[in-house]
């Protein structure tokens, strides 16, 4: 920690982030407010505690999820926000002595409660993960259209879904004359978006994304934050994050995660506006000016 | 601030996990599908328990598969049956290993003996009362051949590894089909290259060494394949990251590669031990049967648990074949407790406190 404290020090000087930066490129939002009843809360997270098996990583996040806005999940690493991601698809569970409490409402249901069938959630609620992973067997076509495969689901026209889809992406105009070569051609950010297309082919309703830009390079990101944007009218999107820029650049609403070495905690929500330019809490305001983390 | 002062203590969940009905509901099928088979049994003319298993297995595939169609719709029903199939499958796999084990405690434990860890069969034949003599000679053999075997092996089978791996030559191809080829070399011919090259020739008669040689060559292949494996798991960065340090390949492959791999070439060795501890024919061939103790590899007839098993059960009195179950119990916990330190060893992180 004392280790991590001195390096930020130092990248503090060197860099020019200064708070008025930040906030500038979070004010060229227009804010998406809550008030436009139509879309609705999708989902909701009620007093979420998570455990890896005795170490309690993350206490009592509540946090909605308003239709058709993005949400920005930011705080340093170890603050549970990750994990906060997985249980929102019930993901979680996976991995072996994870136990958590609380309820994820998706459309007013508790994806928890008992009976209810997970692998419907998980379709509901899709995901990108932090690096590229086109499945490696099938063709740019095949990854698309895997979903379909997995879940067993029928579609009246494939080839205009697959288009669709990568064209959602933002990535159809580079691929459509090679769509039945594999997929680990593409560069690493292609592979990006292919899966977000891929994820978009089963049409979730929510996208839950793991700090999908972290294995790529600006130009790559900038392309997958401009898909982010135009996805995010018809889909519900949530993005963990470690660039600062990146969520004042691509969310409507932040929230911030902190750990003082116990279980992560959210420290404060808003929108992505009042928590660049006037957080209400001291410790979000030091994390986005770049004083720790 | 989100944070609301808790009433009470919030205890960690796992909704995922069987809930009590589910557990009932999965009891029920199975106590179920018992039923059928007890009937089916006990009112057709198959008989038998096979006849057991096998209605067992299609009953409870085929409630389950009904039920879970009905509750939750045809996936979950596939799902449930292929889990359901996956089952059968271990206890049709697992059943005769259990056997197996099994059958020799059950023969075996009459045998063991105090006196059979601490003195041999110089002065005494199988046919006499099994309190007499015993077979810490052919552990003392067992225990010689394979250490001159590991000697011998360890260091080749590695070494090829190596070779495969991180050298990765024009011979690598080749050297690779014949490894693969060599672990289904059946232990009679390993057996007699050495009687034909060293016995005949140069010997002429028995002795320890000669076992050890023809089992180093069964256990070269398992400890290569083995150990290649191993190598092949350790990430490409690691070598860069050495390489990049300004380190020699050997000095990078020798100081970052092999440490990474360590646990997983013990494991190779102690499976390459394994593989070779109850071998027979070559031994039985090479390096005779003799009933004392031999601590000389290099000359004298040296007994040998496999060979203590194959006299004994030849003997054919029911003295003699309760000694040869017990060599066979005890061969079999040396060779179970070799895989245990192998998994024990394996299991471990390298890296980890």
């Amino acid at each position: 920690m004392s280790i991590n404290s001195e390096n930020n020090e130092g990248e503090k000087m060197e860099t020019t982030t200064t708070p008025g930066s930040l906030s500038a490129i979070a004010a060229m939002h227009v804010d998406k407010k809550p008030g436009s009843q139509a879309l609705g809360v999708g989902l909701e997270a009620r007093g979420i505690h998570a455990w890896f098996g005795q170490k309690h990583v993350l206490s009592d996040v509540s946090l909605d999820f308003w239709s058709g806005t993005v949400t920005a999940l930011i705080g340093p690493s170890g603050c549970g926000k990750s994990t906060f991601l997985r249980t929102l698809n019930r993901m979680h569970e996976f991995i072996p002595g994870a136990a958590m409490a609380g309820e994820v409402l998706l459309n007013g249901e508790d994806i928890y409660a008992p009976g209810v069938d997970v692998t419907k959630i998980r379709l509901k609620v899709g995901m990108v993960f932090q690096k590229p992973n086109p499945f490696p067997s099938m063709t740019i076509a095949e990854n698309v259209l895997a979903g379909l495969k997995l879940a067993q689901l029928k579609v009246e026209n494939k080839d205009d879904l697959l288009e669709e889809c990568l064209e959602r992406a933002g990535l159809w105009g580079e691929v459509k004359d090679r769509l039945n070569t594999h997929g680990g051609s593409l560069s690493g950010g292609q592979q990006q978006r292919l899966c977000i297309a891929r994820a978009l082919a089963v049409r979730p309703q929510v996208l839950l994304m793991d700090e999908p830009c972290s294995a790529l390079d600006p130009g790559s990101t900038l392309r997958i934050e401009e898909t982010i944007s135009h996805l995010s009218s018809s889909v519900t999107i949530i993005i963990v994050t470690h660039n600062m820029q990146q969520a004042a650049r691509v969310s409507d609403y932040t929230a911030f995660f902190l750990s003082d070495g116990g279980p992560g905690q959210m420290v404060e929500v808003g929108s992505t506006n009042d928590i660049f330019s006037r957080p209400k809490d001291k410790r979000t305001e030091n994390y986005v000016t770049g004083r720790f983390g | 601030m989100s944070t609301i002062p808790q009433a009470s203590k919030i205890v960690p969940q796992r909704p995922w996990k069987a809930s009590r009905k589910d557990r009932v509901e999965t009891g029920s099928i199975f106590v179920f599908a018992a039923l059928v088979s007890i009937l089916v049994v006990a009112l057709t003319p198959l008989k038998g328990k096979l006849a057991y298993f096998v209605i067992f297995a299609i009953a409870y595939l085929a409630i389950d598969f009904v039920f879970h169609l009905r509750k939750a719709g045809r996936p979950a029903a596939v799902d449930s049956f292929f889990r359901g199939l996956v089952t059968m499958a271990i206890l049709v796999a697992v059943t005769p290993i259990l056997s197996i084990l099994a059958t020799v405690w059950i023969r075996g434990h009459k045998g063991l003996h105090l006196s059979l860890f601490t003195s041999d069969m110089r002065s005494n034949a199988f046919t006499d009362p099994v309190s007499q003599g015993g077979l810490i000679h052919a552990i003392v053999g067992t225990g010689l051949l394979v250490i001159f075997a590991m000697i011998i092996s360890v260091p080749i089978g590695i070494l090829t590894a190596v070779y495969l791996t991180e050298i990765r030559g024009r011979f690598t191809r080749p050297i690779e089909f014949l490894v693969q080829a060599m672990s289904g070399v059946p232990s009679i011919v390993a057996g007699l290259f050495i009687y034909a090259a060293i016995l005949v020739p140069l010997t002429k008669t028995v002795n320890g060494i000669q076992g050890s040689l023809a089992l180093a060559i069964l256990m070269i292949p398992t400890v290569a394949r083995t150990s290649q494996e191993v190598l092949k798991l350790i990430p490409n960065d690691l070598r860069e990251a050495g390489v990049a340090l300004g380190g020699t390949q050997w000095r990078s492959v020798a100081i970052v590669v092999v440490p990474a791999a360590r646990s997983g070439l013990i494991t190779a060795m102690i499976l390459g031990v394994a593989r070779v501890a109850g071998e027979t024919a070559p031994i039985l061939l090479l390096t005779g049967g003799s009933g004392a103790k031999n601590f000389n590899m290099f000359s004298g007839s040296m007994g040998s648990l496999p060979n203590y098993i194959w006299q004994a059960f030849a003997s054919g009195t029911p003295e003699a074949i309760t000694r040869a179950w017990a060599g066979i119990l005890v061969l079999l916990v040396i060779v179970i407790a070799l895989f245990s330190i192998a998994r024990f060893l394996g299991n471990r992180k390298v890296g980890a406190k």
